[in-house]
Formats: structure tokens, sequence, C-alpha cells
């Protein structure tokens, strides 16, 4: 059978700019890419509007996908870039406990130092280190989806991973977290 | 880093970043289509550009305007 029989009518249509064929793609594909970007950005409202933002790239870029290809794939790459676009905006400031917690504090106020330690050290990594260890350490997700999404090799990502691994321990070394 | 530190870094990040539950919980494609509506008759920067620049060629050299009319 041709390789062009295969291809889902829908793709082609979508490719041509029939916005009825968009619409239908939009419909199927938000809820996967609105979990997607909520993986990396971690906030609602932001991962809503990236998802439109995503959409929208998408449909300028219609005539450049190939519809032989994954549509699904696609789509997470360029939520991907729309994620990594948003995290290198300036980040809202996380209030921090200054002081180590002294003896006296109560297990609340450790556990609370400890979540805003590990988030601090979190914001402060590059976007790029970010979406890697997000993915790879929180997220579970495999260094090869991590890698399609991101457009790079298996060996990058691992690296990237590794990189915003060590960082994050030093720095929360700094902030007095140790094994 | 080795083996260990990695292993209290996780549980560290699982404990105090822990994963997120993408579900949405309403329809997007309105919001969707309001921006679809509303770009399309946005001019694009470089449309104005062309246009600056085709009335500061009519004001040096008017009789360019037969060049422009050939182009149009």
């Amino acid at each position: 059978m041709a390789a062009t029989a295969q291809i889902p009518e829908q793709l082609e249509r979508f490719v041509q700019g029939d916005a009825d064929a968009f619409e239908a793609l939009f419909r199927r594909y938000q809820r996967e890419v609105f979990g997607w970007i909520m993986r990396i950005v971690r906030d609602p409202a932001a991962a809503e509007e990236l998802t439109i933002e995503t959409f929208w790239r998408i449909y300028r870029a219609h005539a450049r996908f190939d519809p032989r290809r994954s549509f699904s794939a696609w789509a997470r790459r360029i939520a991907t870039n729309a994620a990594l676009d948003h995290l290198k905006r300036p980040p809202a400031e996380v209030e921090l406990a200054h002081d180590p917690p002294d003896a006296a504090a109560s297990a609340a106020d450790v556990k609370l130092a400890t979540r805003q330690a590990v988030e601090q050290a979190f914001v402060e990594l590059s976007p790029k280190l970010r979406v890697a260890a997000t993915l790879a350490l929180i997220e579970e997700q495999s260094y090869g989806e991590i890698a399609e999404a991101l457009g790079i090799s298996q060996s990058a990502v691992k690296l990237r991973v590794f990189r915003a691994a060590r960082q994050l321990r030093t720095r929360l070394k700094q902030l007095g977290m140790e094994p | 880093m080795n083996a260990n530190d990695e292993k209290w870094l996780k549980a560290q990040l699982r404990e105090n970043l822990p994963p997120v539950s993408g579900e949405l919980e309403r329809d997007l494609w309105p919001r969707m289509r309001a921006r679809l509506e509303s770009r399309p008759h946005a001019v694009p920067w470089w449309d104005w550009a062309l246009a600056g620049a085709a009335v500061v060629l009519l004001l040096i050299a008017p009789q360019s305007i037969l060049l422009l009319f050939y182009q149009i």
C-alpha cells in the first residue's frame, strides 16, 4: 500500500489550511498538549495560555507540517518550545526564609523551609536545564521522549540532567540541605 | 555526585516538587477561536514599513509612482 494512502485525510486538510480540520485537531489534542506543558511549567493558568500559544504556532506553521509524521510529536515539540520561552521570562521571586531553621522550629516550619529551598534551587536553574530536570527527575519521562520533545539527542538530555542535578546538589548544600 | 547523592536529590525533588496532574478542566477552543479571529485583522509591522517606504519614495521622487503602479 502506498504511504500516502495511510495519511489521515484530516492531516492533509490541515496542511492545506482547512479551518475545520484545525479545529478537529485542536479538540483532539488540546488535553495532551496541556498535560505536557503542565509537566514543564507546573502552573495551570500558564499552561492554558501556552496551550493556546502552541496551537497558534501550529496554525501558522500548518504548511510546513509533513502529514506522514506524527502530529502528536510535532505538537509536543512546539509546546516544549513555547514552554521554554515562558520559562525564559524573568521568574517570580520565591520568598525564602533566609536563616536556617533552628532547633526550636516546628516540623511544619522545617518542611516549609525545605520546600522553599528546593523551589528556589530549581528556579535558579537555566530554563533548558530546568525542563530536562523536571521531565526526567520529577515527571520520570524517558530520555527518548524528552529528546524528541526538545529536538536534541538522548546523550544531550542526559548531560543536561546531570548538570542540573549537580547544580541543584550544590545549591541545596549552600541552603543548608545535605544527605 | 555519587549514586547516594542522586538518590537523595530525586527524593527531595519528588517530595517537595511532586508530579503535577495535567487534567484540562475546560475546553480551550472558544479562546483559540477568539485568537484566530482577532489576529488576521492585524497588519504585520513589515507591511507598515513597506507602506512607509513607498510614501517616502513618492515624496523624494514623485515620478516613481509609475514604477509603483507597475509593481501593484
